[in-house]
């Protein structure tokens, strides 16, 4: 039992990496899945094949392959390196964010897409009429009402990325899984430290997956 | 005075306004009637370029719209929907203030203190702080009036303004309008309150298969028209 605890105590370490580089590839993700978003929406040709392109790379190759192009392929082709450390942390959590945030906003661009479109149209040109421009009817307009179509898949975003987060253990970030990993490198438990590992990520997707629904509920029945 | 010439609009292969030719002086009412799919409200939004025309040119004060200028143009010549369409991320008196300090730049104090007068004028003065979603329809309406106002417009183009509104709040809405009217603000309205537009109008618009067939004051239009059209759509509304 005291192995299975200490499984667990172990993971609990990764925790603030995994929670850190989830939320910071989110927010990425959002700013540059708006970018995406409105470019898809865009009148020019171009930049909605920007963003297609874009889109279809990244979902159509797996996260790990992307983390690893980023943290070991680009510096050895470009002959550049990552910072050893930043704030005392391994330099390599600078491409796991990229990596992340880079993903995420991918995934992200769809929903912000259709959170923007689900603003009825006729409040776009009431604010048009009024002599706003196209920038200022987003801006004012637009976006804060997608904003709240947004928040829950954003949420569900974090606990997605908490998930995914565990590839990074293949590219030098001490999250959960390679704490985890670690430990069983050293003490050969590996059951428990898996265990322990899977046990962390549920204290986590659990909580917050029911305060999405919370928030969910909540802002439907704000919006009318 | 806003001058239209041989507005056109054609949406692929359906021609669905052509040859609309026509002026609104200061201080004029004009209404324009007509069946569903006749083109009105594509002709209003022709005007303020909400929709492109393909053919012909609009004047407001002797220059012509254009895209370049259609930002300045629309503040001077604001509009009204069936649907209200208020913003729903904002309060009452946001939706009013929004216009003048975004696009005019005035201060959020003045705006307000505007707002609030405008608020009077159409009875919600105290709504100033509700969520838009807590009114009626004629309330919403008689903010979105507000909201087209508070621009300091010469000209305001409203569409089918009291058809999306329960019969019983129709009467509210048109009673502001009226003392637009009376006041003298210029307005072009769409509508299918007969004895509205006979009361308020300067001209009347029979607008059917996207022409005008018949124009002429109130008078002219509801006793004695001459088109046969314009006729029997009266008998059918009337
Ligand atoms: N964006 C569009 N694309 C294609 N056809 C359109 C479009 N907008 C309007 N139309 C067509 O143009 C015609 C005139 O429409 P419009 O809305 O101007 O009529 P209306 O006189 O305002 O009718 P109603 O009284 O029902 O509001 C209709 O046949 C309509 O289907
Ligand atoms: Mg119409």
């Amino acid at each position: 039992m005291g192995t299975y605890l200490e499984g667990i105590l172990v993971a609990l370490k990764g925790v603030p990496m995994t929670l850190a580089v989830a939320i910071i590839a989110v927010a990425i993700g959002f700013c540059v899945g708006l970018l995406l978003a409105l470019m898809k929406l865009s009148k020019k040709k171009i930049l909605r094949a920007i963003s297609n392109v874009y889109v279809e790379i990244i979902r159509g190759t797996p996260l790990l392959v992307q983390a690893l192009i980023f943290a070991y392929g680009l510096p050895q082709v470009f002959g550049f390196h990552y910072p050893r450390y930043v704030f005392g942390i391994s330099g390599l959590i600078i491409p796991a964010i990229i990596v992340c945030g880079f993903n995420s906003a991918a995934y992200m661009a769809e929903v912000i897409r259709g959170g923007i479109q689900a603003v009825p149209k006729g409040q776009r040109e009431a604010a048009l009429a009024l002599g706003m421009s196209r920038i200022q009817v987003m801006k004012l307009v637009v976006i804060p009402q997608a904003f709240k179509i947004v928040v829950p898949s954003l949420g569900n975003e974090v606990i997605t990325m908490i998930k995914e987060t565990s590839v990074l253990s293949y590219v030098g970030v001490v999250e959960i899984l390679r704490q985890a990993a670690l430990w069983n490198a050293s003490t050969f438990e590996t059951f428990p430290a898996y265990v322990g590992a899977a046990i962390v990520y549920l204290c986590l997707t659990i909580p917050l997956s029911r305060l999405v629904k919370l928030i969910e509920v909540k802002l439907a029945g704000g919006v009318k | 005075m806003l001058e239209f010439k041989n507005m056109g609009k054609t949406f692929g292969d359906l021609h669905v306004i052509s040859g609309v030719t026509g002026r609104v002086d200061d201080g004029e009412v004009l209404s324009i009637i007509g069946p569903s799919g006749a083109g009105k409200s594509t002709f209003l939004r022709c005007l303020n370029l909400l929709e492109e025309p393909t053919e012909g040119e609009t004047f407001i004060d002797g220059e012509k719209i254009t895209h370049e200028n259609i930002v300045e143009v629309r503040e001077k010549m604001t509009m009204v929907f069936q649907n209200f369409d208020l913003f729903n991320n904002m309060n009452v008196l946001k939706n009013i203030t929004i216009g003048p300090t975004a696009v005019k730049g005035i201060s959020k104090a003045e705006a307000e203190a505007k707002a609030m007068k405008l608020l009077e004028r159409v009875g919600l003065a105290d709504k100033a702080h509700v969520h838009v979603s807590s009114l009626s329809g004629g309330q919403k309406q008689r903010v979105a009036i507000a909201r087209a106002l508070a621009m300091d417009p010469e000209i305001i183009l409203f569409d089918e303004p009291t058809s999306a509104l329960d019969p019983e709040m129709v009467g509210e809405v048109l009673d502001v309008m009226k003392s637009l009217a009376d006041d003298g603000l210029t307005m072009i309205i769409v509508t299918h309150e007969m004895a509205f537009a006979k009361e308020v109008s300067d001209q009347i618009f029979f607008m059917a298969e996207g022409g005008i067939l018949e124009r002429g004051t109130p008078d002219e239009i509801f006793n004695h028209p001459k088109e046969e059209r314009t006729k029997q759509f009266l008998e059918k509304v009337l």
